[in-house]
């Protein structure tokens, strides 16, 4: 176990995300079956599970997109459906697919996304984040021809632009290089030493092991914390 | 600038920056809006008299039947890369995404009809320079009232299947009264500006009005996913 | 609806149905004839003008419907219970039918009276136009799935399409008044009025059974679609 791991096993922020009895239906089928999580500030949560499994529902609820047919959603003791906005300002998701406007260049969906979030449209500001993510010689090209690397380290980026308190991370590590893993999981690691909480929904768990506190396995709707393999400083979090 | 204008203003920017660079789109519209006028022209028989009396009407119906091609595609393109969930999470109220893409669809509609009115007027032939301020003044009216609809219905139907028939049998029915006062407001420019261009543009901004605030509040329930 | 098919559960307040639908039909074959046969032949028209109470009355009905689908959605966003929304698509329904009859009848008296089926007459043409609006509404709810959404966008829709039919039948019957002349209504006796009103109140009551009719059957499927759903849900819960 690494430095890194201990360091975040130390005891317990005030909780982040509380999900009580969580279900949730598309249809008649359903995704969530009445789940529960908690997530306290500091700690980064690995998804794991098939496709169809239900992760993606369990963040998109996270990220107030969704609301669950059953139970709560709470996160920094706020009720999510009640006052989304509260969580819609301290959230950065970055989606499977990650909303980038083809017609515009890298810069241009920065600034966009400056304005929307009342920032000061700064240049300096979008070229100190463009250089972040290396996108800086694209700055000027439209997002039309870019690759699906690219697209996500503009989707960083304009994460980077306010940066969250809840960080939920919808496969980040496809379609993306070496310097790009290591980018993703540098910032869930300054999140969560923030005092935020990072949800890191993916297959791959060699990536995300790196960073995560611990691990919860989604299967057809219903989640199962994984305990780690023997470690003297593992902590068991959640449940009851 | 208040936070709510700037969020206005960014979405306005943004779609139009986007309706801009895909030039194909604008060009093709104003096509199809050219060859309307031709086919509703034969469709009358081309005689002089008859045209005369169903110009103005033919102009709207091209006004409606090419404009309502825009509406749809202001949503597509949230849709096709899932921007729309990013927009919808931008803190704020959800009106600005409302009202930032009617400016943007109002823009574009216009400028159709910056090419559609004078096209009209040699293929059936109108003597618009006279009234061309009036005139102006009534096709913004009633271009207002159908962008604000065709908006707030757009947001439904192109998240549907069949969003091509959904989003004209979902507006058009709604947009007759507007229709109506258009055209008749444009026949009684053209008849030497009298009373009735007052009262039926009165009716048009009442339209314009009534259904600005209504589906500006009615939106938040639709946007969301 | 055959009783087998009823669930054990039925409730208890829509039992009335059966029983106020027999007699409220009744009523209206009662109060048809007595209008019918109480009323002297018209000068004019003959005995055809007795269409009259029924035409109008559905017209009324009708339009009431669909008032009832305003206060109705309203309630939906405001409460967002389904209940107010399967009620409104049953309602809808009846006012659709309504609306469509009334068209019907009003051919039926106008080919001989004006010898053509159809002259562009002020209120029938905004009654068309109406009708057209609320089969919108009907179209969308078949293709939107999601039951939440359906009901959102459903309530939304019939909020914005009420507002316009105050409009539409003023803006229709200015526009018909500059092409034609607007003939006078010939004043007509109290007994018609009454007779009118009678019929108008019992056709609403007729309208009544039938929403409710369908009301209850939505009820009944929504109540089979949750009873598999609370049967899907019945794993444990397992938390994380």
């Amino acid at each position: 176990m690494n430095l890194d791991q201990a360091a975040r096993t130390t005891d317990a922020g005030p909780l982040g995300i509380d999900l009580q009895g969580a279900a949730r239906r598309f249809g008649s089928r359903w995704v969530l079956r009445g789940v529960e999580l908690q997530v306290r500030a500091g700690e980064v949560v690995a998804l794991t599970g098939r496709n169809g499994s239900g992760k993606t529902t369990l963040l998109r609820i996270l990220a107030t997109l969704l609301r669950p047919n059953r139970g709560t959603v709470t996160i920094f003791g706020r009720d999510a459906a009640k006052d989304p906005d509260f969580v819609r300002q301290r959230l950065g998701f970055l989606a499977h697919n990650p909303g980038i406007y083809d017609d515009l260049t890298a810069s241009e969906n920065l600034l966009f996304a400056q304005r929307m979030n009342g920032l000061r449209p700064d240049a300096a500001e979008r070229a100190a984040v463009l250089d972040r993510v290396g996108l800086t010689d694209a700055a000027h090209d439209r997002a039309r021809g870019f690759s699906a690397g690219m697209r996500r380290r503009l989707a960083l980026g304009r994460l980077l632009l306010r940066p969250p308190l809840l960080m939920l991370l919808d496969e980040p590590y496809a379609s993306f290089d070496a310097d790009g893993i290591a980018l993703v999981n540098e910032l869930a690691r300054e999140t969560a030493a923030r005092g935020g909480c990072v949800v890191i929904a993916t297959h791959d768990l060699d990536r995300a092991s790196i960073v995560m506190s611990r691990r919860v396995d989604v299967r057809d709707g219903l989640l199962f914390p994984v305990a780690a393999p023997d470690r003297s400083l593992q902590l068991v979090r959640g449940g009851k | 600038m208040s936070a709510e204008l700037s969020r206005v203003l960014a979405i306005a920017w943004k779609d139009v920056t986007a309706e801009r660079r895909s030039k194909a789109n604008f060009n093709a519209v104003a096509f199809f809006a050219g060859m309307m006028l031709m086919m509703f022209g034969m469709a009358t028989g081309a005689d002089k008299l008859a045209l005369g009396a169903v110009a103005t009407g033919i102009l709207w119906l091209t006004v409606l039947l090419s404009g309502v091609l825009s509406f749809n595609r202001s949503y597509e393109r949230e849709l096709e890369n899932g921007a729309l969930d990013a927009l919808v999470l931008y803190p704020g109220e959800r009106r600005s995404i409302f009202i930032g893409k009617l400016i943007a669809n109002l823009a574009f509609v216009l400028l159709v009809e910056v090419i559609v009115v004078p096209v009209a007027a040699v293929l059936y032939n109108l003597d618009l320079a006279a009234i061309a301020l009036p005139l102006a003044g009534v096709m913004f009216l009633g271009t207002f009232g159908f962008v604000t609809l065709g908006t707030f219905y757009a947001a439904i139907s192109s998240r549907l299947r069949a969003r091509e028939v959904l989003l004209p049998l979902l507006l058009f029915p709604m947009l007759i009264p507007l229709l109506l006062a258009a055209i008749e407001a444009t026949n009684a420019l053209l008849a030497g500006f009298n009373g009735d261009a007052w009262s039926w543009s009165s009716v048009l901004v009442a339209f314009d009005l009534i259904f600005l605030a209504a589906a500006t509040v009615a939106f938040d329930y639709v946007i969301e996913a | 609806m055959s009783e087998a098919r009823m669930p054990a559960q039925l409730p208890a307040e829509m039992r009335w149905v059966e029983p106020f639908g027999i007699v409220s039909l009744l009523l209206l074959a009662a109060t048809q004839a007595l209008a019918i046969l109480q009323s002297p032949a018209d000068a004019a028209m003959g005995h055809l003008q007795k269409i009259m109470y029924i035409h109008v009355p559905t017209a009324w009905v009708g339009m009431l419907a669909f008032f009832a689908v305003f206060v109705l959605s309203i309630m939906y966003l405001a409460t967002k219970r389904v209940r107010y929304d399967l009620l409104a698509a049953a309602t809808t329904e009846v006012g659709i039918v309504m609306t469509a009859l009334t068209l019907a009848l009003g051919a039926i008296w106008g080919r001989p009276t004006w010898g053509v089926w159809w002259t562009w007459e002020p209120r029938l043409t905004s009654t068309a136009i109406m009708l057209l609006i609320y089969v919108g509404y009907l179209v969308l709810r078949g293709f939107a799935e999601d039951e939440e959404r359906r009901a959102r966008w459903s309530a939304a829709v019939g909020i914005i399409a009420f507002l316009n039919v105050p409009i539409v039948f003023w803006s229709v019957k200015w526009w018909r008044s500059l092409h034609q002349p607007q003939s006078t209504r010939e004043s007509m006796s109290g007994t018609y009025w009454n007779w009118l009103w009678i019929n108008a109140v019992v056709m609403m009551l007729v309208g009544i059974y039938f929403i409710a009719l369908r009301y209850r059957a939505a009820r009944i499927e929504r109540a089979a679609e949750l009873k598999l759903e609370n049967a899907a849900l019945g794993r444990s819960e397992v938390h994380a």
